[in-house]
């Protein structure tokens, strides 16, 4: 099926944007904005606000529709098959399955000073409701906190016995968090500890895709809970443990 | 004002555990000294540059010292027997220095009189700046007029001369105060990078070549404007007292400078922070500058409903370490935050409470506001809407360095537009209400009066237990923000060396002098 954005009729294509160019808000600036938004596709562009908002910088809001459509049957996306489990759930079946207790370590990698991802999945309390890792039965987490250099986040992992590896990275400029990502994986590999771990990445503008991409088994973006980080892990686990016999 | 009906002899209960506190690790301080307070007195002292490997001389002396003398003895003494030994003035002794390689631990000693003698036409020569920096920013601010909430926002493109367009667009559109936010990691380095960058990572190298760009920007916008536009930085890290330092002679206004949160935060050793700090802020209150505590992080790594009263407890602490450094409380920036889950029932409520429980107890210091970011999902209308309800709060309760939230929080740094509407925002909500706070009183016995009473009661149970064990065991027990730092962990303890008999601190000694008079 062909779809494009819907305003307020089916297939009308109604969009809206807004950006800032160098240049004024009148006449000739607006026209300018117009003409930019032409070539991002809109048809009949609508300035609908213009604003001078210094040194020689304007910003405009743009309303118009797109010719363009997407033809749903075509997309094929990676996604994570594994269906998510209560906290109960999980630890029944880690006591089932698993008979031991499951190590998990995480931290913030890198520079990454932003702790918000690793504690609303590992913190006791976890985040809007869904607690988070420490508070599972049979789940020992651990952890390291932000800033933790990929080496000595490998060192942990080692000592701890780590079965599971969560690494959470936000966004920063020039993409250095992918290269920090990458850099864990080199490493996890020259340690020959890649394949005794579910290595998984978690953060804000994370998604599975990414993760696969850069040699991760899972990736978990926003509005993602403890609930489908362990759920995945678990599971992983003893699929694995259940090849290895 | 007491609008809360706040019980005054707890809050004086409060300032006296904290005070008690905050003696007992000035007990510790006094015998220390770290590699960055002796780098420091270097730079103060008028010590700057780089090796041909890079590496700034003060850091290059202070390892030189340790080496292969006794920096337990600091640095002054050293510096002051090479100058008298070599009769060679301070510049072409550090061109002579660092060209020869030759180490600056085999001169003769001076005794501290002498030392004092030797080195006093340098640090009066860097005490002379930033006292004229001082009078200069008083005498703008008089003139020109700074209002009672000031806007702030932050740059952070990682290249300074980006830096400067976004700052100048955002003092245009109305903002009062610019922070320049420092590359990632930055807080970790044991140096500050040197001389003008263009490169970083979510944020602009904090040196003191970017700090002068930045400043002349600012002051040029401000003239532009007739506005005086302070600026912003961190001093926070393992360089605490060295940013304090370039920060002083460059005209920086406003310092991010905590007691304890590089300890909690950044992982950085408790007993090099606390030496660290107090350093920081002596310079800090010597050079006028305002600082800002970092409250506001709690709540982003502690639930903001429950863990409320930790904040309030931080600023009695941060209180009372900024009174042993000499820092008046019209300099204290006391920080806290708009962090409780906008959809639990009444959040707004109990964020006014604490704002204006705040606002009462510190009635002179500049409180830092800090707008949500934990609840913010990716939804810029949402995330417009939470700061509306952040700039309300503000007005309502009287804050007075308003940090602006970004509608694109948890996306990227701000774009210059969503700067702008940010501080557009926050000016049609001043607008709007601005006589809504003298209009506001709050019930007796009602929502918001007993949150901000259960916030303090709780506050002062937790100064007693804090009290009741010290501050170092507390952080070890993790009753801050949960985490957990023990006392030889973490990094930069191996900057942290004792004070040996005869140590001296030609600058500090003399700043405590001067400021005593006052």
């Amino acid at each position: 099926m062909k779809i494009r954005p819907y305003g307020d009729t089916m297939a009308d294509g109604k969009v809206e944007t807004s950006f800032t160019l160098p240049t004024t808000s009148d006449e000739t600036g607006q026209e300018i904005a117009r003409q930019f938004a032409k070539q991002m596709g809109f048809v009949d562009p609508n300035i609908v606000h213009a604003e001078e908002i210094g040194e020689g910088f304007s910003f405009f809001v743009i309303y118009g529709s797109v010719p363009y459509t997407v033809d749903t049957d075509k997309i094929k996306v990676e996604k994570i098959e594994t269906p998510t489990m209560t906290r109960e759930e999980i630890e029944d079946l880690i006591e089932k399955e698993v008979g031991r207790d499951v190590v998990f370590v995480g931290a913030s990698t890198g520079t990454d000073a932003h702790t918000v991802g690793i504690d609303a999945i590992m913190n006791m309390k976890g985040f809007a409701g869904h607690y988070g890792l420490e508070r599972y039965k049979h789940i020992r987490a651990h952890n390291l906190g932000s800033q933790v250099p990929n080496e000595e986040f490998v060192r942990q992992a080692k000592l701890l016995g780590a079965d599971v590896l969560l690494v959470s990275q936000t966004v920063t400029q020039k993409d250095i968090h992918l290269k920090n990502l990458e850099n864990l994986v080199e490493i996890l590999e020259a340690e020959n500890m890649r394949n005794d771990v579910i290595l998984i990445a978690g953060g804000a503008r994370i998604t599975h895709e990414l993760a696969k991409e850069l040699g991760y088994d899972a990736g978990f973006g926003p509005k993602k809970y403890a609930e489908d980080v362990a759920s995945y892990a678990i599971t992983e686990l003893i699929k694995r443990k259940n090849s290895k016999n | 004002m007491n609008k809360l009906d706040l019980d005054q002899n707890l809050i004086r209960e409060c300032r006296q555990k904290a005070a008690t506190i905050a003696d007992e690790i000035h007990g510790f301080i006094y015998r220390h000294t770290t590699v960055t307070v002796e780098r420091t007195i270097l730079r103060l002292l008028g010590v700057d540059g780089v090796d041909a490997l890079g590496i700034p001389v003060p850091n290059v002396m202070v390892d030189d010292i340790r080496e292969n003398g006794n920096l337990g003895l600091g640095v002054s003494l050293y510096l002051a027997g090479a100058l008298k030994t070599t009769g060679l003035d301070l510049d072409s002794f550090v061109k002579e220095y660092v060209e020869s390689g030759k180490s600056m631990a085999g001169y003769l000693l001076p005794s501290p009189k002498e030392a004092d003698e030797i080195l006093r036409p340098y640090y009066r020569k860097t005490f002379d700046i930033i006292q004229k920096n001082r009078r200069l920013r008083e005498d703008q601010k008089t003139k020109l007029g700074v209002p009672k909430t000031q806007l702030y926002v932050i740059v952070a493109t990682g290249n300074i001369y980006e830096d400067v367009v976004q700052a100048k667009a955002a003092a245009t559109a109305g903002a009062d105060i610019i922070a320049v936010i420092r590359s990632t990691g930055q807080s970790l380095l044991d140096y500050v990078p040197y001389g003008i960058t263009t490169e970083g990572f979510g944020g602009t190298y904090a040196t003191q070549a970017n700090f002068r760009i930045m400043r002349k920007a600012l002051d040029d916008i401000g003239e532009k404007t007739g506005r005086y536009i302070q600026l912003v930085n961190y001093a926070s890290g393992l360089c605490m007292p060295e940013i304090a330092a370039m920060a002083a002679v460059e005209r920086l206004d406003v310092l991010l400078n905590d007691s304890m949160y590089g300890i909690i935060f950044r992982d950085i050793n408790m007993q090099r922070t606390f030496i660290d700090q107090y350093f920081s802020r002596l310079i800090n209150a010597y050079a006028g500058i305002t600082i800002n505590t970092g409250e506001d992080n709690y709540l982003t790594t502690s639930d903001a409903v429950e863990e409320a009263h930790t904040v309030l407890a931080s600023q009695f602490i941060n209180e009372a370490f900024a009174i042993k450094a000499h820092l008046p409380e019209k300099l204290m920036g006391l920080g806290h935050a708009f962090e409780i889950d906008p959809m639990v029932e009444n959040s707004f409520l109990m964020e006014v409470a604490q704002a204006e429980m705040a606002r009462e107890i510190f009635p002179d210091a500049p409180l830092k506001y800090m707008p949500p970011t934990k609840h913010i999902t990716g939804n810029i209308f949402r995330a417009y809407m939470q700061d509306t309800m952040f700039n309300m709060a503000t007005v309502l309760t009287d804050q007075s360095i308003h940090l602006l939230g970004m509608m694109t929080e948890a996306i990227h740094t701000p774009f210059l537009a969503d700067r702008f509407l940010a501080i557009d925002n926050a000016k049609l909500v001043q607008q709007a209400m601005k006589s809504a706070r003298e209009e506001i009183e709050y019930k007796p016995g009602g929502f918001v009066v007993t949150r901000a009473k259960t916030v303090l009661a709780n506050a002062h149970a937790f100064l007693g237990e804090v009290e009741k064990i010290n501050l170092f065991r507390a952080l070890e027990a993790g009753m801050f923000a949960g985490v957990k730092r023990p006392y030889d962990g973490g990094k930069g303890l191996n900057g942290v060396i004792e004070k040996q008999q005869g140590y001296f601190n030609v600058v500090a000694d003399r700043m405590e002098a001067e400021l005593n008079e006052n």
